[in-house]
Formats: structure tokens, C-alpha cells, sequence
């Protein structure tokens, strides 16, 4: 007989920055959960050698002194999914930033802790099976009025399957069962998942519907896929921020988790005050009302920075899971990534590129593959999708430094964003020479056939003219764009219609900040038909100079900016403007 | 919190820290003291706990000190900043301790050093325009209360004086009570001087608070003197109600200060040397700053750094961007031109200009107008930029129609000297430059705005003919 393992309490040992070592942990499992020092800091295993443990710890570590206890929890770090999630702003560890701030104020202080959904909140929940049914994972077993009047569909959580013992429909608390198994297991109306576990489907299914985002550049000519995922690279003051928040507020989702991954305190107040006030313009109502926000600001613990994103996926394949199309913005992971060099520093790990753990690349990868359009589990049958908008931003603007390469390996589309256009007050920034999409063929013909037919031919048409646009102004760099051709000139003024009034749109103009796909198509073959209408003139000998070109160009941006109401008479007036482009024509 | 205990030799040195064996219970970021005989104390904290050995990063020079012989006393406290009232007026170093002569502040409360964030559900999202009187800024860039608003500088630029220019000129909206808290960090005695005679001058300084790291202060101090200053500003402004505009000069010898401590524990350095989690380090500063719910006060933060050879993406002004919200950047072509102050607008950008203006705040058609002078201004800069390629001479009229106006834009409305301007003044001086401007090329502004213009308009081009 060996003697038997002594076993000690487990206590710290080390404490540097958001890194903690423990002893008397022996049988500690990677990714357990821990509470740490006196004040019971919520921390996670990273690593078990022999009887010591290195945590990574979620909350401020100033002050934890050596030799203070550690308490195991067994279970890994999971997220409470159930109704009341959406309108509710959540931390990277999943407590509910204002019930925090009941506890400690303005200031977010450690040790406070409190459950992601509030307990004493009643729900009405209305039963889809009997008593007697046979239940299995995924099963939907009733629905919930959410918040806005939003079904929230109950599952049978994915580890739980039996028959339906009893049931107990009405106003219920999460605490209270709202059913139980023949074999006594009570089902409530929420259920924990770990973070870092995909949840499980039935069966992926192909991109081929559209995401729509109500951004012109962005459907007319780099469309996503809902299940789709985009990277979104761009330097400081490019404007990602607000095309996450633009997308957010106007999307076509019927769920957006907006990751405030590391990012600014003033913006998510400024989203939070946003999004209540705004209203979402097919349901007319807040934003906020499908919306939950995961905060995590640049200045809150690091190690909760990196669990952030894992923790909105997790809410999104919740909702997905229930059928909905859920849309997750992540700004930024960048963010995610510093978080995992610091702590991957921390543990003294071999760096890979400038400085990032060498598992960056298949992190970001397995992260990018949670969305996805799919076959939900359990019955009835429903289809369900995640689809992933990351912002990124490289240092110094350098697409080339390795969290942008990480994610352009697995993301569907790049919008890159391009300071140049930023500095002349293009926005959405978007450079159109090297963003792509990947789905864009497949989009188009849904869009052929759901928008209008000329779709697909009307981006072809746009695409070559910015083509040109740019061939020719490297030309006029040079000798000036005096010395073109009138063709040419015309060219050039046209791609400079187009990327004011349908590749720019404003995301403050309460009118234009969301574009309906007739509304861009509309404004899109207008363009082209100015640019038709131009060269016939000169075919048959106008001069450039003789155009109405301003004229035409003061029209479309009414047309642009016009409310619905006006549309068709603003419609009529661009296409006078384009038939009286030449006075000297034969008319 | 826990009791103070003592130890005697420390088992190794180096540079600005000292490795303590077996310190018992010791706790991260508590404050240390260190005696030698015949020497003067010294202070530091715990940057790293550990059973084995715990390291400590000191405050002062560590300069002739011997680990075997020191007496090394860990206090049981945590890094605490002294705030209160009282501070206004004083003049304190980097580690708080008096720098003019008077004694030690007795203060009204003590807050912790590092700080905490800001609760995101408890801010308010900043809306309150400051009036600064610089063109540049009010006009195009506008800073608003709870801003982070940083002014990226190049070596021999006058970044302090345009700092010192917006601390004399700034009015609150409604005239309510407003602080400065200037902090050094690293400057020269002459870069130090510039701003305080001005500031003496203009009777700012009795309610001003100075934390004072100069160049030749220890290194490590100017790791403290931002958070003890940030501290204070959070105190007057949370605490009294107080409008608190803090100016950090200079973040990049901040930055330095964080380098050299990464280096001397021998950490994987990330882009340039620096430390992988600088962005994290620098979003504990600068997210100190804002509006919260229910609280009178406001923390506005004007922090200045030196772009390295103006680099803008140097890792210190590039993390700086990502964490601030915008930037005002100097030009030293307009400075070489004798332009003040000579703030770029095209790379500059205040995120929060759109919440602190139009009605109620300025005027309604301040985005439009930013936005048209913007256009123009950017116009006559891609001409300015033919010019190098083509000469003047290939230029077509409207280019050089828009290169005057360019012209005329950097002497009539940015250049505006020491002179204060209120934003109607600001304003009035980018209409009078648009009046020159054809219609057809003012193409963000509406028929019914330049209408309510005419008169002005008319009288102008009369005047020209």
C-alpha cells in the first residue's frame, strides 16, 4: 500500500496580474472554476502540475495576499440561458453590470457577486407539450413572453432527456421547475452552459440566405450570409465602432449580442442610451429590446476581457437554438487576442508572432466556427443561425500583423477599412479595391430573385466602374484630369456620384442610416443610367463641360436622403435630370 | 488591512527592483518601504507575490543600494492617494509628497491609488460642449465633457502651450465650478516652466492641483503620478461636483517608464520593446475619465504625448488612439509656417463632437458646416499634394481655387494665435470662407440653410466685386 496523499488545503502561493498560483490542488481539472482570497475572486485552472495550479483570475487582483484559501467549484466557467437576457447588460463572467452596481456603486469593485438572471423576476410560461410526452435535448417545452413581446422558447437543456412527468404552467420564478421528468429531474425555465463549448446542433446548412444589414456598400456589393462571419480590420478613428453599432441597430436579426470586447466606457454608455432610444425600423421597437451586451471595457480585468467573447457566442447559440437568427458584434478581438498574449506572457508560454501565444490561429478559428446557419436539435423542427461580425484592429493599421491573418483565414468577407477614406469622410470607410466576399455570388442570386433581377448585373456594373475609377485617377495624378478624355471625365465624376450617394451613407442621418436592398438598388441603377445617359450624350457630341452633371448629382442625393413618403417623387426627378443632362441634345 | 511586518537583506537587485524572499502574506500592489543607514527611505510596492520570492518595484533611484543590507518593511497597505480640497492650489511630486515649500496636504479622504473602472450602466454618455476658444477645436474637433480627448505632439511642437491655452481659455457651458489637475510626467524643468508662468498668470493656478514628475524625478514615480492625479480629479469631481480637466504631459515618457520596468523583469516584449499588456496599462489611465449618473461632476482628460519622429503609428500614439476618443494632431508644417496653434484637422477627430453640438448645445448646422469646411479643406490638400507632382502651373482652376481656399483656411481659421475665439466667432470666420465658395461646390449644405445665409453671403461677394 502506498501511503496515503497528504492532502492541504489549497491556498495561494503567487499572485502577479491577472495570474494566480495555488497549492494543495491536486485533482483540480483544467478550466474548473475557483473562488480566490478572502474576498472569493472568481478564477479559472489554466494549468495542474503535480499539486499546484495556475489560475487565471477574472476579477482585480490588487491587494490578494499569499496564503489566502482557494475554494473549488468542480464545474467550468458557464452563463445562466433563460428569459430575461435580452436588454440586459452582462460583464465577461456574466453578472449583470446593474446589479453590480447595487452592490458597489459607480465603481466596480471585486468580490461582489450576482446571478445573470435576476432570481425574484416572474415569467408566464405557457406549456407545447403534455404531460406524458417524451422529451429529449433541444425539445422546445414552452414559450416564455420575453421582453418587447418576444417568444422565448424553453428547451430541454442538451444533457437532459425523459418523460414528462408533471407540469406547472403560469407566473413562475427561474428558481421554480416549470416541469418534471417521470424520473424526478426538474426542468426549469433556464440552464447553464459552459462558455467554452459549442452547444450542440443537428446539422449545418449552406449560406445561401442573405444577411441583410441595411448598409448599401455592404449588401450591394460585399454581402454577408446569414451563419456568415466578417472581419471587420480597420486603424484608430476608421469607423468600426459605429458600423458595429450600425448593424446592431438595423440588421436583419431578431437577436444581436454586442460584445464590448476591451473597448471604450463612454461608447457603451453611449450604446446603452442609443439602443433604448432607437427604434428598430421593422419592428418599431427599441433596439435594445433584441439586444443583450456583453461589457467588458478596456480598463476591466483582462482575463474576463477573453471570456467575453466565448460568453456572447454561448447567448447566441442559445437563441439560435430556439430558431432565431442571431447576430453577434464583436468589437473588437484584438482585444480578445491582447488578453490572450498578456496571460499567455504571464505563464511565460513560447511567444509566436509579435509576442501572440502560438495557439492564436486555431483559437480564432474554433471561435469563428461557432457561427454558422443550422438544423437546430430537438423537436419541432426549426433552423436557426449565428452570424459573426468581428471588428479588428491591427496595430498601426498594418493588416499584415497576425490577429488580422487569423481571422481573414477563416472569415467569409473582409471589410477593410481604410484611413485615407476616413481622413475624406467616407464612410463606411470601406475599401472597395480590397474588400471581398466569399458569398457574394451566392447572395446575389438570392437577391435576383427576392429584390430585383438586374441585381446581380447592376453590382457587376458598379464593381467595373470603380474599377476604372481608380485605374484612371492614378492616371490624372499624374498629368491631371484636364488632360483626359471626355469619356474618361465622365467616368470619374460618375464613380464620384456613386461613392458618395451609394457607397457613403451617413449613420447619423435619421433617414439614410438604414437602406432598404430596393432602396440601394434604386439609387444604384440610377447611377448607372446617369453614366449611360453620359455617354450617349458624348457619343453624339456633347462635351464633358456641357453636362449637367452637378445637377444630376444634387438629385440623387435628395433621392438619397428623401423619407419614404417622398421616394417616388424624388425618383421622378432624377430621371428628368438624367434625360436633361445634355440641353444641347436632340431631345 | 493586514499588519505591518519586516525583513531584513533582500536576495537581489536590480535596476528599479528588489526581490524579497519569503515575504509572509505578502499582497499584490502593496506598499513597501526599504531603510538603508545612512540613507534616505525608500519606497515601492509588490509587483509580483510569492511565496519564493516577491518582487518589488521601487519609487526612487535605487542608486548605491545594497540588497543584503537593507531592512525591508511591508506595510500592509495598498498604494493610497491623498484628494481633497484642500489640494487645490498645491503642488505635489509624483509620489504626492510637497513641492512648494508647504507642508504635507492632510486631504479629506484617501482613495486608492490604482482606482476602479467606472461601471458602463452607471455612465452617462457625455454631452456637454466645452468651449475651449480654439477654432480647431471648438469648431471641428469639439471636446466634450468626459472626454479623453489626447493632443498627439511631435518633438518641438507646442503641445504645452496649446495644453496651457485651452486651461486659461476653457468656459463651462452654464458657468459651473470647474478644477485643473496638471500632471508632469517626465518633462523638462523648461517644458514645466512654459506651462506653470502661464498658468500663474491667468490666476488658474488656485484651482489647479500639479503633480510634478520632472525629468530628472525618479522613473518609476511617473507610474504613480498620473494615478495619484487621476485619483484627485475623481475625487473633486464625484465627491464635490467639481468639472475637472486633467492634463497628462507626457504619456510618452509614461510609456518609457513602462518599458524600462518590463524589461528589468525580463518579460516577452510586444511591438518595439513594449509591454504586450500596455494597451491594458493605458486604458487604466485614460478610461478614468467621464460622466457618471446622478453626480454633478465630470472627469475631462487632455492628455499629451510625443509622437516619436511623428510617427503616428508608433505603438504609443496608435494604443493611445484605440483607447481615446479621437485625437488632435499637430502638424509641424503649419508650425514651421508660424501657424497657432497648429492643429491638423484632417488626421484629427473628436468621436463625441456629434453629442456635444448642434441645437441647444451650439448652433443646429454645425456638423453641416464642420463637414463643408472639412470637404474644402481636404479638397485643397489633395491640390496642395498635385502641386509636388504636377507644378502649379498644371494645376486646373478649380484645383487652384481650392488650393487658395486650403490656403486661407490655415491662416484665417485654424491660425488664430493666443487670441481667444467663442464658437460664434469660430463659426462666423468658416462661413465667411465658404461665402468665397461657389454653390455648386457646397454640396453638404441645403438650399434652406444657405438661404438664412444669404444676406451675409450677398454683402460678402458685393464686397469681393
Amino acid at each position: 500500500m502506498s501511503p496515503p496523499i497528504e492532502r492541504s488545503t489549497p491556498k495561494l502561493t503567487r499572485v502577479v496580474g491577472a495570474l494566480a498560483e495555488a497549492t494543495g490542488m491536486r485533482d483540480a481539472k483544467l478550466n474548473e472554476l475557483v473562488r480566490i482570497g478572502e474576498l472569493g475572486l472568481l478564477a479559472e485552472v489554466l494549468r495542474v502540475t503535480g499539486d499546484r495550479a495556475t489560475l487565471q483570475v477574472f476579477e482585480e487582483t490588487m491587494g490578494v495576499a499569499l496564503e489566502e484559501p482557494v475554494a473549488r467549484a468542480g464545474a467550468p466557467l458557464s452563463v445562466e440561458l433563460g428569459p430575461g437576457l435580452l436588454g440586459s447588460v452582462v460583464d465577461g463572467i456574466g453578472r449583470p453590470l446593474s446589479a453590480l452596481a447595487a452592490i458597489t456603486g459607480d465603481f466596480i469593485l471585486p468580490g461582489a457577486n450576482a446571478p445573470t438572471i435576476e432570481r425574484a423576476r416572474e415569467f408566464v410560461f405557457t406549456s407545447k407539450v403534455a404531460v406524458g410526452a417524451k422529451v429529449g435535448p433541444g425539445d422546445v417545452l414552452g414559450t416564455v413572453p420575453d421582453r418587447g413581446g418576444f417568444e422565448h422558447r424553453i428547451l430541454v437543456p442538451p444533457d437532459r432527456s425523459g418523460l414528462i412527468g408533471k407540469l406547472f404552467e403560469g407566473t413562475r420564478t427561474i428558481e421554480a421547475p416549470i416541469a418534471e421528468l417521470t424520473d424526478g429531474t426538474p426542468l426549469f425555465m433556464s440552464h447553464r452552459w459552459p462558455v467554452r463549448r459549442p452547444r450542440p446542433i443537428r446539422a449545418r446548412l449552406d449560406a445561401s440566405r442573405p444577411f441583410l444589414t441595411g448598409q448599401r456598400i455592404f449588401d450591394f456589393l460585399f454581402p454577408i450570409a446569414e451563419g456568415g462571419t466578417v472581419a471587420v480590420p480597420g486603424g484608430f478613428g476608421t469607423g468600426k465602432t459605429v458600423i458595429e453599432q450600425s448593424l446592431a441597430k438595423y440588421a436583419e436579426a431578431d437577436v444581436v449580442i454586442y460584445i464590448g470586447c476591451g473597448e471604450r466606457g463612454n461608447e457603451m454608455a453611449e450604446v446603452l442610451h442609443e439602443f433604448a432610444r432607437l427604434k428598430d425600423p421593422r419592428h418599431c421597437k427599441p433596439v435594445l429590446d433584441r439586444t443583450v451586451l456583453v461589457v467588458n471595457t478596456s480598463n476591466m480585468p483582462v482575463a474576463a476581457r477573453e471570456s467575453s467573447v466565448y460568453l456572447g457566442l454561448t447567448i447566441a447559440e442559445y437563441f439560435r437554438d430556439q430558431g432565431y437568427r442571431a447576430a453577434v458584434m464583436a468589437d473588437s478581438l484584438s482585444r480578445w487576442a491582447e488578453a490572450l498574449r498578456e496571460i499567455g506572457s504571464r505563464l511565460q508560454e513560447m511567444p509566436g508572432e509579435e509576442g501572440y501565444p502560438t495557439y492564436l490561429a486555431s483559437r480564432a478559428a474554433r471561435l469563428h466556427e461557432r457561427a454558422g446557419r443550422v438544423t437546430c436539435l430537438g423537436a419541432p423542427n426549426r433552423e436557426g443561425s449565428v452570424t459573426l461580425i468581428s471588428a479588428v484592429s491591427p496595430p498601426g493599421g498594418d493588416f499584415s500583423e497576425p490577429v488580422t491573418q487569423s481571422c481573414l483565414r477563416v472569415a467569409g468577407a473582409l471589410w477593410a477599412l481604410d484611413p485615407e477614406l476616413a481622413h475624406q469622410r467616407q464612410f463606411p470607410a470601406v475599401d472597395w479595391h480590397t474588400s471581398y466576399s466569399l458569398y457574394a455570388d451566392a447572395m446575389g442570386k438570392a437577391l435576383d430573385a427576392s429584390c430585383d433581377p438586374g441585381w446581380t448585373k447592376a453590382r457587376a456594373a458598379i464593381i467595373e466602374l470603380l474599377q476604372r475609377d481608380g485605374e484612371l485617377r492614378e492616371v490624372a495624378s499624374v498629368v491631371g484630369p484636364e488632360a483626359l478624355e471626355d469619356k474618361d471625365r465622365l467616368l470619374l465624376q460618375v464613380a464620384a456620384i456613386a461613392r458618395e450617394i451609394v457607397l457613403g451613407q451617413s449613420a447619423f442621418d435619421p433617414t439614410d442610416a438604414y437602406s432598404t436592398p430596393a432602396k440601394t438598388f434604386r439609387l444604384a441603377r440610377a447611377v448607372l443610367q446617369l453614366f449611360d445617359a453620359g455617354k450617349a450624350a458624348l457619343e453624339k457630341g456633347a462635351t464633358f463641360a456641357e453636362l449637367e452633371l452637378s445637377q444630376a448629382r444634387r438629385a440623387l442625393a435628395m433621392l438619397r436622403d428623401a423619407p419614404e413618403a417622398d421616394f417616388e417623387a424624388r425618383a421622378a426627378e432624377v430621371a428628368t435630370r438624367i434625360t436633361t443632362l445634355w440641353r444641347g441634345g436632340p431631345s | 488591512m493586514r499588519v505591518a511586518r519586516s525583513y531584513r537583506g533582500a536576495r537581489a537587485a536590480a535596476g528599479p527592483l528588489v526581490y524579497v524572499g519569503n515575504a509572509q502574506r505578502a499582497a499584490l500592489g502593496e506598499w513597501v518601504t526599504l531603510r538603508a543607514e545612512g540613507q534616505p527611505e525608500l519606497r515601492g510596492q509588490i509587483i509580483e507575490a510569492g511565496r519564493d520570492v516577491s518582487v518589488v518595484q521601487v519609487l526612487e533611484d535605487t542608486l548605491g543600494l545594497e540588497p543584503a543590507a537593507i531592512e525591508i518593511s511591508l506595510t500592509g497597505e495598498l498604494a493610497n492617494a491623498i484628494v481633497g480640497k484642500d489640494l487645490l492650489g498645491r503642488a505635489l511630486s509624483g509620489a504626492q509628497d510637497p513641492r512648494d515649500g508647504q507642508p504635507r496636504p492632510i486631504g479629506e479622504a484617501i482613495r486608492p491609488l490604482w482606482g476602479a473602472p467606472i461601471n458602463p450602466t452607471q455612465r452617462l454618455p457625455p454631452s456637454d460642449f466645452i468651449e475651449t476658444g480654439i477654432s480647431a477645436i471648438d469648431g471641428m474637433n469639439t471636446l466634450v465633457r468626459g472626454q479623453k480627448l489626447p493632443v498627439f505632439s511631435g518633438p518641438g511642437l507646442p503641445a504645452l502651450e496649446l495644453a496651457a491655452t485651452i486651461v486659461e481659455n476653457a468656459r463651462a457651458p452654464r458657468g459651473e465650478p470647474f478644477a485643473v489637475v496638471f500632471c508632469a510626467i517626465g518633462i523638462t524643468e523648461r517644458e514645466t516652466r512654459t506651462f506653470l508662468d502661464r498658468f500663474t498668470a491667468s490666476g488658474a493656478l488656485e484651482r489647479s492641483v500639479l503633480y510634478l514628475n520632472q525629468a530628472q524625478d525618479p522613473t518609476i514615480e511617473r507610474l504613480l503620478a498620473p494615478r495619484a492625479a487621476l485619483a484627485c480629479a475623481e475625487h473633486l469631481a464625484f465627491v464635490h461636483g467639481l468639472h475637472v480637466l486633467v492634463v497628462l504631459a507626457d504619456i510618452t515618457n509614461y510609456c518609457e517608464a513602462l518599458r524600462e520596468v518590463a524589461a528589468a523583469r525580463e518579460e516577452v516584449p510586444g511591438r518595439r520593446g513594449y509591454p504586450g499588456y500596455m494597451y491594458t496599462d493605458l486604458a487604466s489611465l485614460f478610461e478614468r475619465a467621464g460622466v457618471v449618473k446622478n453626480k454633478p461632476g465630470s472627469v475631462t482628460q487632455l492628455p499629451i504625448l510625443t509622437m516619436p519622429d511623428d510617427d503616428i503609428t508608433h505603438p504609443i500614439p496608435d494604443l493611445t488612439g484605440y483607447i481615446t476618443e479621437g485625437q488632435v494632431v499637430l502638424s509641424r508644417e503649419l508650425h514651421r509656417r508660424g501657424i497657432f496653434p497648429p492643429v491638423d484637422v484632417l488626421p484629427s477627430l473628436s468621436r463625441l463632437m456629434n453629442a456635444g453640438i448642434g441645437k441647444g448645445r451650439t448652433v443646429p448646422e454645425h456638423r453641416k458646416w464642420a463637414d463643408q469646411l472639412y470637404a474644402i479643406y481636404s479638397r485643397g490638400r489633395e491640390a496642395r499634394m498635385m502641386v509636388a507632382i504636377v507644378g502649379e502651373a498644371g494645376l486646373s482652376p478649380t484645383d487652384r481655387r481650392a488650393l487658395e481656399l486650403a490656403e486661407l483656411f490655415e491662416k484665417e481659421l485654424v491660425n488664430q494665435g493666443t487670441q481667444r475665439r467663442t464658437i460664434g466667432e469660430t463659426l462666423e470666420a468658416g462661413w465667411r470662407l465658404m461665402d468665397m465658395v461657389p454653390r455648386e461646390d457646397l454640396i453638404k449644405l441645403s438650399d434652406e440653410l444657405l438661404a438664412s445665409r444669404r444676406p451675409q453671403r450677398d454683402a460678402a461677394q458685393r464686397k469681393e466685386a
